[in-house]
């Protein structure tokens, strides 16, 4: 069995023996178990890769290829590069905080567990996937389950939520799925035979009338899932009703399909689309990033104001993924990262607090630094290293980002540059007024000083996330060295 | 000639022979040993099923009247498994009120007559036996429509049926008859040859697409579906959704590839309108349902919209990708059947309401629903989702992006009515859910294959490669 697959194995066999499970404690115990092999693997991933890049020149390394659709030239077709072995070490580090985090969930353990798994499996699948095709079905496997995590564990107006959410991000896997065949039927523009593999398609020239055409098929198609605005309404909504693990899954990993989509498929496959295409695209990221910012401020309640700063970091991303240029995508792959981190602590903190408060808005939260030291320190920690704070991931992956943002001469991405560094500023205005008011100044509810401090399972998930975050943030060289070779190939297509 | 190229007609003669065995036990079985029959005729047919299978040979009898090849051959078999899964799943009920009103046998036979017709339909080499085919096929299906008598709505129902599968035959044959004035032929090998654009070929194909599309329901003949649906029992519902749509859509395509070849660029226009018409009305129609039966008519009519995508392409990936699409139709949708029929036959309840809080008291056959209606809405890994993707590749391949576009959204539109058949299963809460109840082993075994087809038709690929395989058969 080759090492990539065993990342879609895995959570399918654990997925079949928690069918036999019976209770709590048991499904609980075998995800745990199933998601640390997954989680030591992937660790395992990282060193194996570096180990095989040193003596390897190929784009994609770990390469396996099953015809399974001859007809349609299908093909189970996996590889990775330095970018989808950190987004499956992230992948994997999310989901295992998230074990820990739903460690008391009641309602259906086991459905819940399955269900958390299922989607897992999509998002690894989807990470290894180098055909089309596969790429596509393991998208659309990681977004169905949401429907079922948030409609039966959430709360708030759930129902509501999960079928707008599976709704839109469906529709946009639908436009997608035109793009995919946009591709497909001009991938033998070269003479070749028709072929849904990347790799492949990448040394065609497809016409560019169809590269203009499809282009926004793909951009639309994948950056729904990254909140582009005017497409980013399911987020906030969707984030705020579902329960905490899921919305740890879905803002820390699930998001980051977007991104990740739009750089290997979007951008890579249709070049010429995509220069043509980028000023229209970098205006709606720009609105996004601003638009998200000042939508946080507005905010009253704790999930609302990650959800709306998600749609604000995001939409960095796909501004620095659409000024193409090698430290700009080097800064929007770590600022995938770093927000799959920041975002993923962040939901699993509001969980925290809400299970012991039983509330979410500002005005009835303060001085909870006091009564729960742990969990206020690391609420401080990950506010500041979202804001940007030097030392943390967040500084390193915006840096990036604007320095290569500036590095462009002319006016028009000048411009959008200054309007998207000043939402920096609007981050740190409700960063630190929901840090003030909530962590700092006098306990203002008596209940709360009879307020639990974190159990270890809480703990575990907090300091697993936790530890790359800083690990980025003070060795940043070591990650952009690594994603280096694997960003080249991809700007070639570009410039 | 030759009595072993009878042996072409191995399904036809076999099925023959499971109905005149039927009416041998029914004459000369005591009434105690009545109770038998069911299992009896599912233990034939399962029989027929499984020899059906074996290698056959191409090749034509009675100077081309009848043909038969590998796609009609594999088409048959599949056709075979779903009278199959079908029987399984109704054999409950067929015990428990029709077995018990005397009418059993009959019920058996007038089934299995209609899939007689539905070989011979399909397997015709001219106008003639096509629809000699279509009426055997048709006229049972009313009486079994109307087969619950103490029933008004089924009676009505029955009496929707055969008028309005009368004037689609009508139709049908006034547009055969015009066809024939053009040609001088009925033969499809001839009119192949000679059909040439006129308005009175445009005309008589017009004619006989709309007898057709009565049988697919296609949008604007659509209008029977709901009702009849509605008022038949479960098991006779399903059998129009799946195998007789199946069959139609079949002949259909036998048709427009080969002998309505010359006028491609009419039908083509017609089908691309058609589609686009069925797949919305079928849609929106579908939102507002409360009856499961009502609700899987519409879904039925928008599931026939999407087939007609594989016609645009016109070739072997067309007839490919719809053969195939039907076969994993017919897994899903008797899926789905067979839930509303286990919760009928234990419950009677047939609502959307009553099914809130159905995974917490029956998680299995909630779960086998959520499949199935995953499968029809298209969600990988499920066979739906390979099957709409195919046919959305067979349309791509000419061109047709606007087409495709227009189904995705549609695929989007219907995933929300089924995702509101989920929200009641297994999102809400109910206290008077309908409590546990244990599946019979035929139901049980019925539900299994279906679950079985769901989940490995898209996944295993063989299936398709050797569907693709025999598509150039004809």
């Amino acid at each position: 069995m080759d090492i990539l697959s065993l990342f879609v194995i895995v959570p399918v066999l654990t997925v079949l023996v928690l069918v036999i499970t019976k209770n709590l404690k048991q499904a609980r115990l075998v995800s745990l178990v199933g998601m640390t092999v997954q989680f030591i693997m992937s660790i395992n991933l990282i060193f194996a890769y570096l180990k095989e890049r040193a003596i390897s020149t190929d784009i994609m390394v770990f390469t396996k290829d099953v015809v399974w659709y001859e007809t349609f030239n299908i093909h189970y077709n996996i590889g990775v590069d330095a970018i989808s072995v950190v987004m499956i070490a992230l992948t994997s580090t999310v989901v295992l905080a998230g074990i820990f985090i739903s460690w008391k969930i009641a309602d259906l353990p086991k459905e819940f567990f399955i269900s958390l798994l299922v989607l897992s499996s999509g998002v690894f699948g989807f990470f290894i996937s180098l055909d089309l095709f596969t790429m596509f079905l393991f998208f659309e496997i990681a977004v169905i389950p949401m429907y079922l995590l948030i409609g039966i564990w959430g709360s708030g107006p759930k129902e509501n939520s999960a079928m707008k959410l599976t709704l839109m991000l469906m529709a946009a896997s639908a436009v997608l799925s035109v793009g995919i065949f946009g591709i497909y039927f001009n991938s033998n523009a070269d003479g070749g035979a028709l072929t849904f593999n990347i790799l492949e398609i990448a040394q065609v020239n497809i016409p560019l009338a169809a590269q203009n055409l499809f282009f926004p098929f793909l951009f639309i198609g994948f950056a729904v899932l990254g909140a582009l605005f005017p497409f980013h309404t399911w987020s906030p909504s969707g984030h705020a009703s579902a329960p905490t693990a899921v919305s740890m899954l879905h803002a820390g990993v699930l998001m980051k399909l977007g991104g990740y989509g739009v750089f290997r498929v979007a951008m890579y496959l249709l070049p010429l689309g995509a220069l043509n295409w980028s000023n229209f695209f970098l205006v709606l990221a720009t609105i996004g990033v601003i638009y998200g910012a000042f939508g946080a401020i507005m905010q009253k309640d704790l999930k609302y104001i990650n959800a709306y700063a998600s749609v604000s970091h995001l939409g960095l991303v796909l501004f620095a993924l659409l000024m193409i240029n090698k430290t700009a995508w080097n800064g929007a792959i770590i600022q995938s990262l770093s927000h799959g981190l920041l975002t993923a602590l962040f939901f699993a903190l509001i969980g925290m607090v809400y299970g012991r408060t039983h509330t979410r808005e500002i005005s009835k939260l303060g001085g909870l630094m006091k009564v729960l030291p742990f969990i206020g320190a690391v609420y401080v920690i990950t506010g500041l290293a979202y804001l940007g704070l030097p030392g943390f991931s967040g500084f390193v992956a915006e840096m990036n980002i604007f320095v290569g943002a500036f590095q462009h001469p002319d006016m028009f991405r000048r411009i959008l540059t200054v309007i998207v560094v000043s939402s920096i500023v609007v981050t740190a205005v409700y960063i630190l007024r929901m840090l003030g008011k909530i962590m700092m100044g006098p306990i203002i509810n008596d209940e709360f000083k009879n307020l639990t401090k974190a159990a270890w399972y809480e703990k575990t998930g907090l300091i697993l996330l936790m530890i790359p975050v800083v690990a980025i943030g003070v060795m940043p060289f070591w990650l952009s060295e690594m994603l280096k070779e694997s960003i080249e190939p991809f700007l070639e297509r570009l410039l | 000639m030759d009595w072993k190229s009878l042996l072409l007609m191995r399904y036809e003669l076999g099925l023959l022979a499971i109905i005149l065995l039927l009416i041998i036990f029914e004459i000369f079985s005591s009434k105690k040993q009545k109770e038998n029959l069911i299992s009896f005729a599912i233990i034939l047919f399962a029989i027929h099923t499984l020899v059906g299978f074996l290698p056959l040979d191409k090749g034509e009898l009675f100077g081309g009247m009848f043909n038969t090849n590998a796609l009609l051959h594999f088409f048959k078999g599949t056709l075979n498994v779903g009278v199959l899964i079908l029987l399984l799943q109704s054999a409950d009920w067929l015990k428990e009120t029709v077995v018990k009103q005397n009418k059993a046998t009959e019920f058996i036979m007038l089934l299995f007559s209609s899939l007689l017709g539905m070989y011979f339909m399909i397997s015709s080499g001219d106008f003639l036996m096509f629809y000699i085919g279509l009426e055997l096929a048709t006229l049972p299906v009313a009486a079994l429509v109307a087969y619950e008598t103490s029933k008004r709505i089924s009676a009505e129902a029955g009496v929707k049926f055969i008028l309005s599968s009368a004037l689609a035959s009508g139709t049908a044959i006034f547009g055969i008859s015009l066809l024939y004035a053009t040609t001088g032929s009925i033969y499809f090998d001839i009119m192949a040859e000679v059909l040439t654009i006129s308005n009175l070929s445009v005309l008589g194909f017009i004619f006989f697409f709309m007898g057709l599309a009565f049988k697919i329901s296609l949008v604007p003949f659509h209008f029977w579906t709901a009702d009849v649906y509605q008022g038949a029992p479960i098991s006779v519902a399903s059998y129009l959704s799946v195998i007789s749509k199946g069959a139609a859509v079949m002949i259909l395509m036998i048709i427009l590839f080969t002998v309505m070849q010359p006028l491609f660029p009419v039908w083509t226009k017609i089908i691309y309108m058609v589609a686009i018409a069925t797949m919305f009305i079928g849609n929106l129609f579908a939102l507002r349902q409360q009856n499961m039966k009502r609700f899987l008519a519409f879904s039925s009519v928008a599931q026939a919209g999407f087939i007609l995508l594989g016609f645009l392409s016109n070739d072997q990936l067309g007839t490919a990708t719809i053969v195939f699409f039907v076969a994993v139709y017919i897994f899903s949708n008797l899926g789905a059947f067979g839930v509303v029929q286990a919760i009928s036959t234990a419950s009677n309840k047939e609502n959307i309401d009553d099914y809130e809080g159905l995974y917490r008291t029956n998680p299995k056959l909630s779960l086998l629903m959520m499949l199935a209606l995953f499968s029809l809405a298209g969600i990988p890994p499920l066979a739906g989702f390979f099957g709409k993707f195919f046919l959305y590749a067979a349309a791509a391949s000419k061109g047709y992006y606007v087409m495709v576009f227009i189904a995705v959204v549609n695929a989007t539109i219907s995933l929300y009515y089924y995702l509101i058949v989920v929200r009641a299963m297994f999102l809400r809460k109910n206290e008077n859910a309908i409590p546990y109840f244990k599946s019979k082993p035929y139901m049980r075994l019925g539900l299994i294959i279906a679950a079985g087809g769901i989940l490995i038709a898209g996944l295993y690929s063989p299936l398709y490669n050797y569907i693709f395989s025999i598509s150039s058969s004809f």
